[in-house]
């Protein structure tokens, strides 16, 4: 390969990162604006199997699970979806119904598989406790009513 | 060379202003220095790294100290895109810029399964006296690296690098399988292979009620083993350099993530010891503060 050709591979490789990826993020911003009001990203909650579903959490009775899962929340997922979970620009509320309402496994199960193509990363390298932890939390949040009291 | 070294200088300071743009954010990071697991940055975060590898060398040549910064982008859940810059002192010698690497690494399943496939391509521009380490492939030996850096450096390699990174999470534990095959651009080499495997786990699963740097669930321990497989033309594992890691990282609540790996050589192929170390900060909104100040707002 010539030094020119070598040139051209980077001129197009640093193109395409441009590309794709600032215009992704501002387009980010805008899709996930939408999809705040936009009930079908809650559907995903719909997909997960029965066997995940009817998963009980086994820290629900630990003391320190809804604690330890706020500091996770904090560290992981407040970004993306709001310092006390009511959705951000980039992801849903967690305090609506449909999240409130789902099965601890249900939630469980989103964590661990992400909605990779929604732009939601898989969560399975927090380990399985600390996964359960966040969902402790979340639960503990309640619905976006009883948030606001 | 002084005015490429000030380019490079130059883009680094501007990624780490722009980066500082954006917010920290608490990092959960392998260990490995060299194997890959299947998790990808996440989207519209930069992750800003240092790495070092201090290598012992026999034959007559010189202990070198090779280092090297990686800017990692989540582009989207499924895509991660990387830049490095490689550089390299050897002792009683020189250090050099050693050369730039495009890394880009694809999820190929959505959801989390059994085993979990990646995607890894790579574009590299090197010269001949890069000693970073990042894989071993082919058959790379130690004495590769004795050659003084003023003969290595006229060497100019644009390979061509993919591997399928296979990985799982198991009850605490990661364990990672990458397979690689590199494909020298410059001249007819033939393709070459290489290996890298590792398992690590956190020292606690659970998380602490509060938050703390040396709590056990902020350590991750572990081990990686890496080394050729031979080219086209001589597939297997003699006549090339292989080596065994325990690697250690340690998540910081402030941000920043630490780590640490001996590596011994496992035959008389590898440099006996390489000592590599770490340091990672991860900055989540970066994109985002990027497309902001494109568009003219406050960031």
């Amino acid at each position: 390969m010539t030094k020119a050709m070598a040139r051209i591979l980077v001129l197009v490789g640093t193109s395409a990162f441009a590309l794709f990826t600032i215009p992704s993020c501002a387009a980010q911003k805008d899709l996930s604006a939408s999809s705040r009001k936009d009930d079908s990203v809650y559907a995903e909650l719909a997909k997960a199997p029965k066997k995940a579903v009817v998963r009980r959490n086994p820290l629900e009775r630990d003391p320190d699970a809804v604690a330890a899962g706020a500091n996770l929340f904090d560290q992981h997922c407040a970004e993306c979806h709001g310092d006390m979970a009511e959705g951000g620009r980039k992801a849903p509320s967690l305090l609506a119904d449909n999240v409130q309402q789902s099965t601890p496994g249900t939630l469980f199960w989103i964590l661990t598989n992400g909605v990779v193509r929604r732009g939601m990363p898989v969560w399975s390298k927090l380990p399985e406790a600390q996964r359960w932890q966040i969902v402790s939390y979340l639960k503990s949040l309640g619905p976006k009513e009883k948030a606001s009291q | 060379m002084e005015l490429r070294c000030t380019r490079v200088f130059l883009i680094c300071l501007l990624a780490l202003v722009l980066a500082g743009l954006a917010l920290p954010l608490q990092a959960q990071e392998s260990p490995y220095i060299v194997t890959y697991d299947h998790y990808l940055e996440e989207p519209g975060s930069l992750e800003v790294e240092y790495f070092s590898t201090f290598g012992t060398q026999r034959d007559g040549g010189n202990d070198f100290h090779a280092f090297w910064s990686e800017f990692e982008y989540g582009a989207t859940a499924w895509w991660t895109t990387e830049l490095y810059f490689d550089g390299q002192t050897t002792f009683n010698d020189s250090t050099i810029f050693t050369g730039f690497r495009w890394e880009n690494r694809f999820r190929l399943l959505q959801q989390e399964h059994f085993i979990n496939p990646v995607l890894y391509i790579e574009y590299e521009q090197t010269s001949g006296a890069d000693k970073i380490l990042k894989e071993v492939e082919g058959h790379d030996v130690e004495s590769d690296y004795a050659i003084p850096n003023g003969v290595a450096r006229k060497e100019h390699d644009h390979e061509l690098e993919s591997k399928l990174l296979l990985s799982r999470n198991f009850k605490g534990w990661n364990v990672a399988e990458n397979t690689i095959a590199t494909k020298n651009l410059t001249g007819g080499n033939p393709w070459e292979f290489g290996y890298a495997i590792g398992a690590s786990r956190p020292l606690a699963l659970k998380a602490s009620a509060k938050r703390c740097s040396f709590c056990r669930e902020n350590f991750i321990a572990g081990v990686e083993m890496y080394g050729g497989l031979g080219d086209r033309y001589s597939f297997g594992l003699p006549n090339t350099s292989h080596y065994l890691a325990p690697v250690a990282a340690w998540n910081l609540p402030s941000d920043w993530t630490l780590r640490l790996s001996a590596g011994w050589g496992l035959n008389n192929h590898s440099h006996r010891f390489l000592l590599r170390w770490g340091v990672s900060r991860e900055f989540s909104g970066f994109g985002e503060s990027i497309g902001r100040l494109l568009a003219g707002r406050k960031p």
